[in-house]
């Protein structure tokens, strides 16, 4: 299981957004890696889920790619909800 | 042995930061795999920004002396990214040490004073770092004393950026649990302050039907391409062809030339990103597993798109009014001798639409537009001010681009000026 976090420049909100993913994917079990990068790299970048705010994944999202936004990027509680239904039981 | 550890080890910015990385992974008693990559990676991401800076550096150098031919002034691209990746050949060292040991301040500072802020926007804690070393330098103060002072300064301003911010924060995200850790506060926090006395805040942003359609200038490395290869354009036409194609692109027609540089241009940024990328990701984690163990209720300061989701319309507002103040203060600029400052896309998107929720968030519309206004021509007038104080630095065609950077910047030079 691959997940990439996506922001517009790749560095600040992504990476932080990553540290939660990570800490959440550990807590609900979730066996993969997460990692972090810009809107232009995402697009060639093979991954099982992505995730970032609602507009970035608008633009990410073609049909056939796996996206999950989130509103509140900075809360775990939000992310762990948005893994537990997308991936866990989805 | 002194010598080889003074100068080539901890003289090489690329080992340096490899080295601390390599302390940040052996700290957090990671596994040996993860200890070498780390540490490689680290190194490779130093060694990426200055490549970075190579390929820019032609495309800078170009667009200044068209622009100088055209219009007889000087004309500066704000870029962190360019600035910071130029400064690492003079002062790599010194931005690596100022880093680390302003973090180490930061955590002093968060530990014992009533400000619990962890500063986590790694890249802005390293153009801070650099913007340190460059005016330090440039006032003549050197080796050991310009790392101390340099790194209280970083530090201070990592804890108090946020606090000043966070009366207007917590109105934005209705908690405490979050900060915004981000070099453009001074602009948000004025933007703020317009929205809280000239705004009204029941007439909300968040009512009026925006186009979603400028969500594409998210896309950082677009928005630049787009930008410069207009900026380009418009400049080469003014430079008029015969003395592009006989100077400067060796015969190439002068649009296409433009268009490549600008194009070229964009390509470097793109690859100092990668490089940055590199560099704060072992550190970061480090910095925020240290931080978390030593300062109880530790409270993170984030990068500023973390409040774009709470007001998307005031996004695009706050982004189209600080772009349209940057390209007044162009024409306004030479009328106070200053160099002219091309806006960019990526500064004006990134802290105008920041600025924008500020202002939405105390004063509605009136206070999104007015005070993403004041965001736009204070990241004008504040990076053509910040140039003489930058030193050698100051003439490579770029500066930074965020308020916090010229503020700082304008004031520790001039104070230094007095004294030294």
């Amino acid at each position: 299981m691959k997940i990439l976090v996506v922001c517009g420049n790749g560095l600040g909100s992504s990476f932080m957004m990553s540290l939660n993913v990570q800490k959440a994917m550990k807590e609900l079990n979730i066996e993969g890696s997460c990692s972090h990068t810009d809107l232009a790299s995402s697009k060639s970048e093979q991954a099982d889920y992505y995730i970032g705010s609602p507009e970035i994944m608008d633009q990410l999202n073609d049909g056939k790619r796996k996206v999950i936004s989130l509103i509140n990027m900075f809360s775990l509680d939000e992310i762990k909800k948005a893994l537990t239904t997308h991936i866990l039981e989805g | 042995m002194l010598h080889l550890i003074m100068n080539d080890i901890l003289g090489t910015p690329a080992i340096l930061v490899g080295l601390f990385a390599l302390i940040g992974l052996l700290l957090q008693k990671k596994g040996i795999a993860d200890v070498v990559s780390g540490t490689l990676k680290t190194i490779m991401g130093f060694i990426i920004l200055g490549a970075g800076a190579t390929v820019l550096v032609g495309a800078l150098d170009l667009f200044g002396q068209m622009f100088e031919h055209a219009f007889h002034i000087k004309g500066i691209i704000p870029n962190n990214e360019a600035i910071v990746a130029l400064a690492q050949k003079t002062f790599g060292a010194e931005t690596a040490m100022i880093m680390v040991f302003g973090m180490v301040v930061n955590i002093v500072l968060a530990r014992f004073t009533k400000f619990k802020f962890i500063f986590l926007t790694g890249h802005h804690t390293m153009f801070m770092a650099c913007m340190l070393a460059a005016v330090l330098s440039a006032s003549g103060i050197t080796g050991v004393a310009l790392i101390v002072i340099g790194s209280i300064i970083l530090g201070a301003l990592m804890v108090f950026m946020p606090a000043l911010l966070q009366p207007y924060t917590r109105q934005i995200t209705g908690s405490d649990d979050v900060a915004i850790g981000h070099f453009g506060s001074f602009g948000y926090f004025v933007s703020g302050t317009i929205g809280k006395y000239f705004g009204n805040k029941e007439k909300s942003t968040e009512e009026i039907k925006v186009p979603k359609s400028l969500g594409f200038l998210r896309d950082s490395s677009v928005a630049l391409a787009l930008t410069m290869a207009l900026m380009f354009i418009v400049v080469a036409g003014f430079t008029g062809s015969s003395f592009i194609e006989d100077k400067l692109s060796g015969g190439t027609n002068f649009i296409v030339f433009s268009l490549t540089q600008a194009i070229t241009f964009a390509g470097g940024v793109f690859i100092v990103l990668a490089g940055v990328r590199m560099v704060i990701a072992e550190i970061v984690p480090a910095f925020k597993g240290i931080a978390d163990k030593v300062v109880p209720n530790a409270k993170p300061a984030l990068d500023c798109p973390i409040v774009f989701p709470f007001a998307p319309n005031a996004v695009i507002v706050g982004f189209l009014s600080s772009f349209i103040a940057g390209v007044i203060s162009m024409f306004l600029l030479p009328i106070f001798g200053l160099a002219v400052i091309v806006p960019g896309l990526v500064p004006h998107f990134f802290t105008g639409a920041a600025a924008g929720v500020f202002g939405n968030a105390t004063g509605g519309r009136r206070g999104a537009i007015l005070g993403s206004l004041a965001n736009g021509l204070i990241i004008s007038f504040l990076p053509a001010l910040l140039l003489p104080v930058l030193g050698s630095l100051g003439f490579n065609g770029t500066t930074f681009g965020d308020a916090d950077f010229g503020i700082v910047g304008i004031l520790l030079g001039n104070l230094l000026k007095l004294f030294m």
